[in-house]
């Protein structure tokens, strides 16, 4: 467990457009692409929380291939999410857009996983960029974003201090 | 030691999430359907802005008027209070009952509800990934016989042992 804590999971921004989620692996490069890349092994560990299940999950990994992802909910709910592989590079880099069947912004967001290590270990950096300014600014102009920047460590001070006040 | 490989060292936990709230399925998926997300939004819009976050730091420590709150800030008090707007209708702040002062009070629940949501974003994330650990483990184990096939040396040095 504590071999793990080292490459804990890391959420950043590394701009206005971009998300990006950094974690390290205890396996190769090979393993970890094979798991980012084969449906069957996707399926056991993407996603998958409590009540919801995998209904459809197929992946055409090559450059101009597609893959589809559609999971059932509670009460019947789903999600679904598809998109197209723009650059496969095995073990470096698996680029693809993204789009939700139930997408509330105009256009599609791009994916880019990138595999980095050695000696047996692997970093995960996936950076989600929006690709249209127009799905940028309704992003941007979202009140829920309104301003962006806010910093998680400035609400857990902030939660912090009101659980001691 | 979980502090070394750090991409990132600012903070605690080297996290830092500027707001996009991205994507509304997967906010379902999230469990952000269970929270309330109207309130949810005015909450992080409010939280964007720098002066509000001073404001609610300030207030977490206790109630202030609106001129003890506008004292730090080289902004003026009508825009100080324009900022206290958006906290009331975001429910995080309310004011007390003294009109004359009409002293502004933190409500903690909107925060708290904000980051159970941040939570359950990284908590889809870790629990994918803890799973991905597993599988990984997995696959190490039933690859490993091809692996060790290449080292030479320390196989030569594993039959010694023998």
């Amino acid at each position: 467990m504590t071999t793990k804590a080292e490459g804990a999971l890391q959420i950043t921004t590394p701009s206005d457009r971009e998300i990006r989620i950094t974690r390290s692996f205890d396996a190769p490069r090979q393993l970890v692409w094979d798991a980012y890349t084969r449906p069957e092994l996707v399926k056991r560990w993407l996603g998958a929380m409590p009540g919801w299940s995998w209904v459809v999950c197929e992946m055409d990994v090559r450059e101009g291939g597609r893959y589809r992802w559609v999971w059932s909910g509670p009460e019947g709910a789903e999600l679904a999410l598809g998109g197209e592989y723009k650059d496969v590079v095995p073990r470096e880099r698996l680029v693809s857009t993204e789009k939700w069947d139930q997408a509330w912004y105009p256009g599609e967001a791009v994916g880019t996983v990138e595999f980095t290590g050695r000696d047996g270990r692997t970093t995960l950096v996936t950076t989600l960029r929006y690709d249209t300014k127009a799905a940028r600014d309704v992003v941007l102009q979202s009140p829920a974003t309104e301003g962006m920047g806010m910093g998680f460590n400035v609400l857990d001070a902030l939660l912090a201090s009101i659980a001691t006040a | 030691m979980a502090e070394v490989t750090g991409v990132s060292t600012s903070g605690k936990r080297g996290l830092t999430v500027t707001w996009p709230v991205h994507n509304l399925p997967a906010m379902q998926l999230f469990g952000y359907g269970n929270l309330s997300p109207a309130r949810l939004d005015a909450t992080f819009a409010a939280l964007a802005d720098p002066t509000r976050r001073a404001i609610l730091a300030r207030l977490a420590t206790g109630e202030a008027s609106v001129r003890e709150l506008a004292e730090p800030f080289t902004i003026s008090q009508a825009a100080i209070s324009k900022h206290l707007k958006v906290l009331e209708r975001a429910g995080l702040i309310t004011h007390g009952r003294d009109a004359q002062r009409r002293p502004r009070k933190l409500e903690a629940a909107p925060l708290a509800e904000a980051n159970e949501w941040l939570e359950r974003y990284r908590q889809f994330w870790e629990e994918s990934y803890g799973r991905l650990d597993l599988l990984l483990d997995e696959m190490k184990r039933t690859a490993k016989p091809r692996a060790s096939g290449r080292r030479a040396t320390s196989k030569r040095k594993g039959r010694r042992d023998r």
